[in-house]
């Protein structure tokens, strides 16, 4: 491939140098606090590690946390297959104004995003008094959570799969609607298959956020302990009571999320690229 | 039916449909609910909103929130640098690993990182041990924000100067060897000059990402005001407090100040690319 590697080949002192830096770099940054989490889960033993799964509490913050996961993915989902079908398949006016305020929710902070909820269904919000008057909670109850975790993933599905459906031109369909295909079945039988991995990969990523979200669900959850404590805010409430082993036990649960989140990753841009070899790596170094 | 003039004919189906259900849910979740943001802030008056924006509080929550999360993406911009070229160019046992592992702090929910940031930085923690005795304090000061700010930071300068290492033309590379460089001089004049839109981009983005942090930083910084309390925390600090409208303002200041910051991004993005291509033409 290279007719003269020598020219682009750095002197060994330096690879084995820069390497180094590397991996002392990663060690440091990422893999001792990943590890941390598991040791102190464990310093008490086995025994204490299993023991605070038992507490009632951080059962419901796990259940909870899988509700609130089990609505806001779907939810987005279905977005990002409508958007991304709308956004690659037709071309109209304003579509880029569309695809940048998608990308929106990314760029704003997670406080902000769980603030904005409280500012319109919060007990001085804008529907504060009306939905007083009803009953209806959404501020620190669980639709509050839902909301605010739909916020910030929002965009996750929809990125990976416009760029994607963009890049595959057309001809696909038009053939099946030609041969006379509904628009259902050539959504169904010719589109989605073909997008099938990047839509997985955009799930995966989306249900990481979902599950691990803090800063908005923080904000708009109240912290009621078993009602509306997700995983992670449950960590916080067990560190901040200084019980270290169970606040370390829950959260090795959701390292352990990570880590399923990190392989699935991998496996599913090597599938990707596979498929796809048309698609430019790049697209599919895009994060957040 | 006449055809809506905004868009061209397709025989494809749905496009009314899909459409529309995409801008419907995009309203009701994004639009709407960030649209009263503003209008808080427009119900707020001048002079209250610059009193709660300009209170020494704020300032000093900004000054540290701004300079920890530079100094973050700038030690990741560095180090992110060499991560990204060892990954791209070297091939060493337990490369692909690293690489995979390199997206950690997507991953990672940012209350994990965030207790075991302080379990390791403390003083009693591994690395706060051999920090302490050399008077220097990481966990519950501003070096603990600016610590959390650098582990969450990471991917973005990596993944972003990937692709723009992948991409270097190795006959370039080749012809300046040829032409008498060292690899030095190659590295100053050739690729520097190549990969310096992306590291910039890449620390952008991560300083943008470290604005509004908060989960990882809310448990190492101890969050004292005026000293070790950043912008999202005096957030919700005020919202403690019901105080709607001062938090409203604190987080328009920073929202608009991510937006200008974004913007730049794509604002550089277009030149670099536009100077780039003449130059190449």
């Amino acid at each position: 491939m290279n007719p003269n590697p020598l020219a682009r080949s750095d002197p060994r002192w330096l690879r084995a140098l820069l390497i180094a830096v590397t991996v002392l770099f990663l060690g440091l940054f990422l893999f001792l606090p990943l590890l941390t989490v598991f040791l102190e889960a464990l310093r008490k033993g086995v025994g204490a590690y299993f023991t605070s799964f038992r507490d009632p509490a951080a059962r419901s913050a796990i259940w909870l946390t899988l509700l609130t996961a089990g609505i806001a993915v779907p939810c987005n989902l279905v977005f990002g297959l409508v958007a991304s079908w709308a956004v690659a398949k037709f071309e109209f006016k304003g579509k880029n104004v569309l695809i940048t305020l998608i990308d929106l929710p990314f760029a704003v902070s997670p406080v902000i995003s769980g603030l904005i909820y409280v500012l319109m269904f919060g007990a001085q919000g804008w529907f504060g008094t009306w939905l007083a008057a009803h009953h209806l909670h959404i501020i620190f109850a669980v639709p509050g959570i839902v909301l605010a975790t739909i916020f910030v993933t929002f965009p996750f599905v929809a990125r990976e799969l416009i760029p994607l459906m963009q890049e595959q031109d057309t001809d696909e369909e038009y053939a099946a609607i030609s041969l006379g295909a509904s628009g259902w079945q050539t959504f169904w039988r010719v589109t989605l298959p073909n997008v099938k991995w990047a839509l997985l990969y955009g799930v995966v990523l989306c249900n990481a956020r979902a599950m691990g979200e803090f800063g908005a669900v923080s904000v708009v959850s109240g912290h009621i302990r078993g009602l509306t404590n997700t995983m992670p805010l449950h960590v916080e409430i067990l560190y901040n009571e200084y019980n270290f082993v169970a606040a370390f036990a829950v959260a090795s649960l959701l390292a352990l999320l990570a880590l399923v989140t990190l392989i699935a990753k991998t496996v599913l841009e090597s599938r990707i690229r596979t498929e796809v070899p048309a698609l430019d790596a790049s697209a599919l170094e895009t994060i957040r | 039916m006449r055809m809506p003039r905004f868009r061209r004919s397709s025989v494809l189906p749905g496009f009314g449909l899909t459409l529309g259900l995409a801008v419907f849910y995009l309203s009701l979740i994004v639009l709407i609910p960030l649209s009263g943001l503003f209008l808080k802030t427009a119900t707020t008056s001048w002079h209250r909103f610059w009193e709660t924006v300009s209170d020494p509080r704020a300032l000093a929550a900004y000054r540290l929130t701004f300079g920890a999360s530079f100094v973050g993406a700038a030690v990741n911009a560095v180090f992110g640098f060499v991560v990204a070229w060892t990954l791209v160019r070297y091939r060493f046992p337990g490369r692909r690993i690293l690489d995979a592992v390199v997206d950690l702090p997507f991953a990672l929910p940012t209350a994990v990182s965030g207790i075991a940031l302080t379990a390791l930085y403390a003083p009693n923690g591994w690395i706060g041990k051999l920090l302490a005795p050399y008077g220097i304090k990481a966990a519950f000061s501003p070096l603990g924000v600016a610590i959390a700010l650098t582990f969450i930071g990471l991917p973005f300068v990596v993944r972003t100067l990937q692709p723009a290492i992948q991409d270097l033309d190795a006959g370039m590379e080749e012809a300046a060897s040829t032409l008498g460089a060292t690899r030095f001089q190659t590295f100053r004049q050739v690729i520097f000059p190549f990969v310096f839109p992306a590291a910039l981009t890449g620390f952008a983005m991560a300083f943008a990402r470290a604005l509004g942090e908060y989960g990882s930083v809310v448990f190492i910084s101890g969050n004292m005001p005026m000293r070790t309390e950043i912008s999202s925390l005096l957030i919700v600090a005020k919202l403690e407090q019901y105080d709607y409208a001062g938090a409203t303002s604190i987080a328009v200041v920073m929202l608009v100040a991510s937006f200008l910051l974004l913007l730049g991004i794509n604002l550089s993005q277009w030149w670099f690319s536009h100077r780039l291509g003449r130059s190449g033409a």
